[in-house]
């Protein structure tokens, strides 16, 4: 069948179950959009305020739904309004194909109109990128693209396609799957096993890896074997029910207190999937002297990256864990987990507030009881991003959009977009903060001419609050630029774009409102007004270890 | 984390996809990760599709591990490997101009000849000669010449192929 480059790229975006598309239009992408018009039967595709906003919302498509999200977008601006989305999806190993237009060939490279080195750009933040002269290579890169997004180590894949590229014609085969062989040795366990056996006090680290690797049964079953408790990174957060009582859950600078202490208490870390932030590990170097470690990663650069002295094994973390646990014995270790329950026991204490105070902790807790379990909840980058970290009693796995590795504050309206529609449009929650929600709030547009049932909670505290909290701390209490002094009103804001919204002042208020039914027909915005001086606590100080930990009250 | 077991010279030997862009990736994928590049050389193989560069960078064990684990995530990178000094040999190119004119010219043929070097041209006031060797030898030469007077001089980077018999478009 002979077909233009656009016919070639829709009906390969449709072969790879990619139906759901996210952009937004432009010049140099027309004999695309054209095709999108006479396929809409077919394929869907959902335009948003801004180039980023589709962009986090293609990574929350992909992160709900498990396969690559596919954005978008026109040459020059377009493009480059890609590049946090691209850079968000890449920190955080999220498969994505993102499509750029360009000027025509015989234009490239002359400064044409709207015309950049979108390939050159994105190189450092891409798995890899193309950029396609000649429409009969056109097929096969995409099917590349996508075996590359999906296999190994997940990220973004950009197609840069020249609109020339766009309008020629060639032969589609329509039948080309690229076969993918991992370039890596096969993994011994012999060492791993040995380690364990010889462990007293065993804990796993989860991370993103064990739900790209959809490791969440073997994870819990090894927790249950060797009785070890499991603390989670902020990418691994879903990966075992709240419920599980080994379940310890976030790790790091501002995890849970029992989480972050068992885990400088343990003689041994199983690391599944995770690759040491400096954010979740704090002194890398003091790390492996207490403690034996075994890192299961996909991604053999990751094994010794940040953690000296450990037992490599590389390779999909539910193939490796399913092997590892075939003839691995039971461990019951009581001293341990008489450690664990006082050190969760000491959390507690920590932790319990005035049960009506309008405490973040409180308004997590009241909005959770109006989510299922496969509820979507995405979030900006902040405070509050830390308190549903800690706080969100989260059922299964995938259910969370946060952005980990970049920290992008505005990456959470989008990524709610792309959440809902992934999820066959359930009810989603977005957790913001006033700073965050202010930087893409243009996506209620979206959200309204969607008809998306997205909750906005924002932790509305008129400042930036985790900018302030370190401010506070670190640096004098010097507020610099972190209080707004603004007068946004968003409950009007939500009004003016189509949508609806309450302030909320009290925690009883937010149940009556909670209670009244305003989650469900299109976004609602309820802007929470919470004291600016609220802490995310626990805290290890950057640089510092779990002795300089930080607890709400004076427990140590 | 460097520094645990001393920086040394090492050498990498690639086999790249020859498309346009490849050698943005590599030197970009050194850059981001703060690697140094001492020397590189590229140059297609005996297969058009496929070209072959070798890196020469200081390092301790652990950057020498990273560098090799992260350049074989590289889509256009079809092997990466470490050429130990030991296992692998070594060869330089250098293009030098010397000044001639008076009585410079006796102690400069002189000095090519000891290096077994090949005189390319010959002017009324310089000689371009052609050396060839192991990189410190190709150092240590230009070390000699210096007080001769040098015009310019260009240098290839260093070519190494292991001495095992891997065939390595096998890839």
């Amino acid at each position: 069948m002979i077909l233009t480059g656009a016919q070639i790229l829709i009906e390969e975006l449709i072969r790879h179950g990619s139906t759901t598309v996210f952009g937004y239009p432009g010049g140099a992408v027309l004999d695309i959009y054209d095709e999108l018009y006479k396929n809409s039967h077919r394929i869907k595709h959902i335009i948003s305020s801004h180039e980023q906003g589709a962009s986090h919302a293609a990574d929350g498509y992909a992160r709900i739904s498990g396969r690559p999200g596919v954005v978008i977008a026109t040459s020059g601006p377009g493009a480059t309004n890609l590049v946090t989305g691209i850079a968000n999806a890449y920190l955080d190993s999220v498969p994505m194909i993102a499509i750029t237009g360009n000027v025509a060939v015989p234009l490239l490279g002359k400064d044409s109109f709207q015309e950049v080195d979108i390939v050159e750009i994105t190189q450092p933040i891409v798995k890899h990128n193309f950029i396609v002269r000649d429409v009969n290579e056109l097929e096969g890169i995409i099917n590349e693209a996508y075996a590359l997004a999906e296999n190994g180590r997940k990220g973004p894949v950009l197609i840069d396609i020249p609109k020339s590229v766009q309008k020629a014609k060639c032969l589609y085969h329509g039948d080309f799957f690229p076969e993918w062989s991992p370039r890596r040795a096969a993994y011994n366990l012999d060492k791993a096993k040995e380690v364990i056996q010889a462990s007293q006090r065993p804990y796993i680290y989860c991370g993103g890896g064990v739900l790209a690797s959809g490791a969440e049964e073997e994870v819990l079953a090894l927790s249950k074997r060797l009785s070890a408790p499991v603390g989670l990174s902020m990418m691994g957060l879903t990966s075992l029910p709240h419920s599980w009582h080994l379940n310890l859950g976030m790790c790091g600078m501002h995890g849970r207190y029992a989480s972050t202490v068992a885990q400088s208490k343990a003689d041994l870390v199983i690391a599944v999937g995770v690759r040491f932030s400096d954010r979740a590990t704090g002194d890398t170097k003091e790390y492996s002297k207490r403690c034996s470690v075994i890192h299961i990663d996909i991604d053999e650069a990751e094994l010794g990256k940040n953690i000296p002295r450990i037992i490599e094994v590389c390779g999909d973390a539910k193939e490796i864990l399913t092997s590892l646990l075939k003839d691995l014995p039971e461990k019951s270790n009581p001293e341990w987990l008489q450690t664990i329950n006082e050190l969760k026991q000491k959390e507690k204490e920590a932790e319990d507030g005035d049960s009506a105070a309008f405490s973040p902790k409180n308004i997590i807790t009241a909005v959770s009881r109006y989510c299922k379990e496969d509820t979507p909840v995405a979030t900006d980058v902040g405070q509050h991003q830390m308190w549903v970290s800690q706080y969100f009693p989260f059922g299964s796995p995938r259910t969370l959009l946060t952005s980990g590795g970049l920290g992008t504050m505005g990456y959470g309206f989008g990524a709610a977009i792309g959440g809902c529609v992934a999820s066959g449009r359930k009810k989603t929650l977005l957790f913001t903060g006033d700073g965050s929600f202010g930087m893409n709030l243009n996506e209620l547009a979206t959200a309204v001419s969607q008809k998306l049932p997205i909750l906005i909670v924002v932790f509305n505290n008129g400042v930036l609050g985790m900018v302030r909290q370190w401010q506070g701390m670190f640096y004098s209490e010097h507020y610099s630029q972190t209080t707004l002094a603004r007068a946004t009103d968003f409950v009007a804001v939500a009004k003016a774009f189509g949508g609806d919204g309450k302030s909320i002042y009290s925690l009883e208020q937010l149940n009556s409102e909670l209670e009244s039914g305003v989650w469900g027909a299109g976004p609602f915005v309820l802007d929470c007004f919470i004291d600016k001086d609220e802490k995310v606590l626990p805290m290890i100080p950057p640089g510092g270890t779990v002795n300089d930990i930080i607890l709400s009250r004076e427990v140590r | 984390m460097t520094g645990e077991y001393g920086a040394a010279r090492f050498t990498v030997g690639l086999i790249v996809n020859n498309h346009h862009g490849v050698l943005n990736r590599i030197a970009g994928l050194y850059g981001k990760r703060g690697y140094n590049i001492d020397s590189l050389s590229v140059g297609e193989t005996e297969n058009p599709n496929l070209s072959r560069m070798t890196i020469v960078s200081t390092g301790d064990e652990y950057i020498k591990s990273q560098i090799i684990r992260q350049l074989s995530k590289l889509y256009d990178v079809k092997a990466a490997f470490l050429l130990e000094k030991d296992m692998s040999v070594s060869v330089e190119h250098l293009l030098i101009k010397l000044k001639i004119n008076g009585s410079g010219n006796a102690s400069v043929t002189e000095l090519i000849n000891s290096y077994g070097g090949k005189v390319l041209e010959l002017c009324e006031n310089f000689i371009i000669a052609d050396i060839t060797g192991a990189p410190e030898k190709i150092q240590a030469f230009i070390e000699q010449a210096k007080p001769l007077g040098i015009l310019e001089l260009c240098r290839s980077g260093a070519l190494a192929l292991s001495t095992g018999e891997n065939h390595m478009l096998g890839v």
